[in-house]
């Protein structure tokens, strides 16, 4: 089924340059399993959403001036002056919050059905890679309007660099361009904020060349075997990818149009200010489980080496997972501690969004008066007052999830891989899925 | 199909519950709530109200609060005529120039000018105000959590401070404010204004219209984000449909 030209023109390219032959088999003929469910559409969502950031992003940086007396301003100037530039904005400041609720789930589908493991390894990091490197770019774009969280954000995001010994602070000022977070710093960030996005494309392409040479995992784990197994790329499933995104797009929109600062700060409506700290200072949300590890450390380089060790042990999983078994639905202990991982994720996010000295739960009674840690006392009785008996704070909590998250990666994995008893595998992708739809097939075996 | 979507709005509901958690964990105050008429998906803004807003911001907010993002032409947004913009900017002078001879001169607001700015710099500000700097308002209300509501509360919410209350002098005791301590005295009293449409000027109702002019101030556009969010999503869900039709029949052929 390889690629033929008719036209011409077309022919005279081709044999000069193979490109059009080469998009023919990665978006037409490309072999795939035919079992993918809709989890495999987030892939496809995800390349769809950098598309979507890079265009509205260089549309914006027609508009937006990087200098710390005029950036705020001139967001408001697309916001409010601008033909519809309120939309351009909305869309990129919501669409880097879809992009990564996109690649978030690609990466748990990824982890549920095993995609890291041999041959896809490389697959695997330049995934992870591509995800550092949205969240340099993610952090970088929210300084640019230099509001209040922007200011902030990046004064506490760089300043952990000065945890690193000797170097540190040498670091953070080579960071800043300066003593301080201030206009060379955003000039640097606005820089490095449109470079990154096309860094991103180019291992994107990487990301599909090594796809495309293991080929798409699939829910069974199985790899393909024969002819049976698997079906073109197109049709199939490009219009199952289309209707994935038409109905993402609707969920995308309905943020977009209706509520479209959720996700954002209301501090950051606040021009940035150097001399005024707010009350809270939180990152974007796809920040905030990263933000609970770094917090749940009392020590400040043990809190940056722990944040990103969360997400180096990643690239160690092809090797940490001993399992030869791929899918989680025939493991069925890996099955039940990935949800306990995937709650954990999600703990340590809300953890993230949580103030760093109050407690999630209390319990109140009587307790006794202490004044610089001595109890007071009256006629020998010591005086009480209401007051917390019992408090769950929210260090421990977030101490407690930080722990569960490498207690997973570290020694879960790679210990279950060796007991777990798995299930049967079927024999091939094609008899998994007659096996599903065959009610013959499912009374025989009943 | 169905699990998948039942998946991804759990999802989506942990993550709203995580922003909100976010959020919420900023102040404990219960704020008023009011169900405003820009409320909801198809809530546009009351234009007789804002207009009295304008009036209430002009006569009474603007003695300190600028509204620096804010240009006079905009106004016809909300119903205002040309004349009336025309006569709202000519109400105050601008510095220009310079001119052919080089001088700055000062000149009568025109259309184009945004709101002026009562103080020349924030130390000019602080300086009239007891050391306390009241903020240009023009994104007050996306600039606060729940903004309108919380604005509306605020102006609502002066009472006379509890007994066992240190209150320093030259503040007000706020029930919404964070920390109760607020530099602003009390802006709004019973007819503070005397609104042109025969509106009786309470408090509460001049409350209420000066927050719907800062809402519409902090984001002009939502009528026409709403609008557009309608028809995109209409769209959509019909592209969805047609998608899903062609993917049924594009996979027919293989169970």
């Amino acid at each position: 089924m390889s690629f033929e030209p008719k036209n011409s023109a077309v022919k005279w390219v081709e044999e000069r340059l193979p490109i059009m032959g080469m998009l023919h088999h990665a978006l037409y003929e490309y072999p795939t399993p035919k079992n993918l469910s809709y989890w495999w559409t987030f892939g496809s969502l995800a390349g769809v959403m950098l598309v979507v950031q890079i265009v509205s992003g260089i549309v914006l940086a027609m508009h937006y001036t990087p200098h710390v007396d005029l950036a705020f301003e001139s967001v408001e100037h697309i916001m409010r002056d601008v033909n519809y530039g309120w939309l351009l904005r909305y869309m990129h400041a919501n669409g880097a919050s879809m992009f990564f609720i996109v690649v978030y789930l690609h990466m748990f589908r990824g982890l549920y059905y095993g995609s890291y493991k041999a041959p896809r390894e490389l697959l695997w990091w330049l995934g992870l890679i591509i995800f550092v490197l949205m969240m340099a770019t993610a952090f970088m774009g929210y300084v640019l309007p230099w509001g209040q969280m922007s200011f902030w954000g990046a004064t506490v995001i760089t300043n952990l660099f000065s945890a690193i010994p000797i170097v540190g602070e040498s670091i953070v000022s080579w960071l800043w361009g300066g003593f301080s977070v201030d206009n060379p710093t955003l000039n640097r960030f606005f820089s490095l904020h449109y470079l990154l996005p096309f860094v991103i494309v180019g291992i994107v392409i990487l990301h599909i060349w090594a796809l495309h040479t293991s080929g798409s995992n699939n829910p069974t784990g199985v790899e393909i075997k024969d002819k049976q197994d698997s079906i073109p790329f197109h049709p199939y499933y490009t219009v199952k990818d289309l209707f994935g995104l038409a109905i993402f797009l609707i969920i995308f929109s309905a943020f977009l149009f209706y509520a479209p600062n959720y996700m954002g700060h209301p501090d950051n409506y606040i021009p940035a200010n150097p001399l005024v700290t707010p009350a809270h200072i939180v990152p974007e949300w796809y920040f905030l489980p990263f933000y609970a590890i770094l917090r749940a450390v009392p020590d400040k380089l043990g809190g940056v080496l722990l944040m990103f060790g969360a997400i180096a042990v990643l690239f160690a999983l092809p090797w940490l997972d001993k399992s030869r078994i791929r899918s989680a639905r025939f493991r069925p202990i890996f099955k039940q501690l990935f949800w306990v991982f995937g709650a954990v994720c999600v703990g340590l996010t809300y953890m993230g969004g949580q103030s760093a000295d109050g407690n999630i739960a209390e319990i109140h009674g009587m307790v006794p008066v202490m004044i610089d840690g001595i109890a007071q006392m009256k006629d020998g009785v010591p005086l009480m007052e209401e007051g917390v008996t019992f408090a769950v704070t929210n260090v421990l909590v977030a101490r407690i999830l930080t722990v569960y998250y490498f207690l997973h990666l570290l020694v879960l994995l790679p210990v279950i891989g060796l007991f777990e008893k798995p299930r049967p595998l079927p024999a091939s992708i094609s008899e998994d899925v007659l096996s599903k739809t065959s009610p013959v097939k499912e009374a025989d075996n009943a | 199909m169905l699990k998948l979507i039942t998946s991804l709005s759990i999802a989506a509901l942990v993550s709203m519950g995580i922003a909100g958690g976010a959020h919420a964990s900023g102040g404990a105050i219960e704020l008023k709530s009011i169900s405003w008429h820009h409320g909801g998906m198809f809530g546009t803004y009351d234009r007789a109200s804002a207009q009295r807003g304008v009036q209430v911001y002009r006569e009474v907010c603007a003695g300190c609060h600028g509204l620096g993002l804010i240009a006079f032409r905009t106004l016809a947004d909300l119903g205002f005529s040309e004349e009336e913009i025309k006569a709202i900017a000519a109400e105050s002078d601008y510095v220009d120039g310079p001119d052919g001879e080089g001088e700055m001169f000062e000149r009568p607001g025109k259309p184009f000018d945004v709101f002026p700015t009562p103080f020349p710099n924030e130390n000019a500000a602080r300086a009239s105000n007891g050391g306390a700097f009241p903020p240009d308002l023009s994104l007050i209300v996306k600039a606060r959590a729940d903004g309108d509501n919380y604005l509306y509360s605020l102006l609502t919410g002066y009472t006379d401070a509890p007994a066992d209350f240190e209150l320093p002098d030259g503040m007000s005791y706020n029930a919404y404010f964070a920390g109760h301590k607020i530099a602003m005295p009390s802006p709004l009293s019973e007819d503070a204004v005397e609104y042109s449409d025969g509106t009786p000027a309470t408090v509460d109702q001049m409350a209420q219209d000066v927050t719907v002019f800062l809402t519409w101030a902090a984001e002009p556009k939502m009528e026409q984000r709403k609008s557009i969010g309608l028809r995109v999503i209409l769209f959509l869900l019909i592209l969805a449909g047609l998608f899903y039709a062609v993917k049924k029949k594009v996979w027919s052929d293989l169970h």
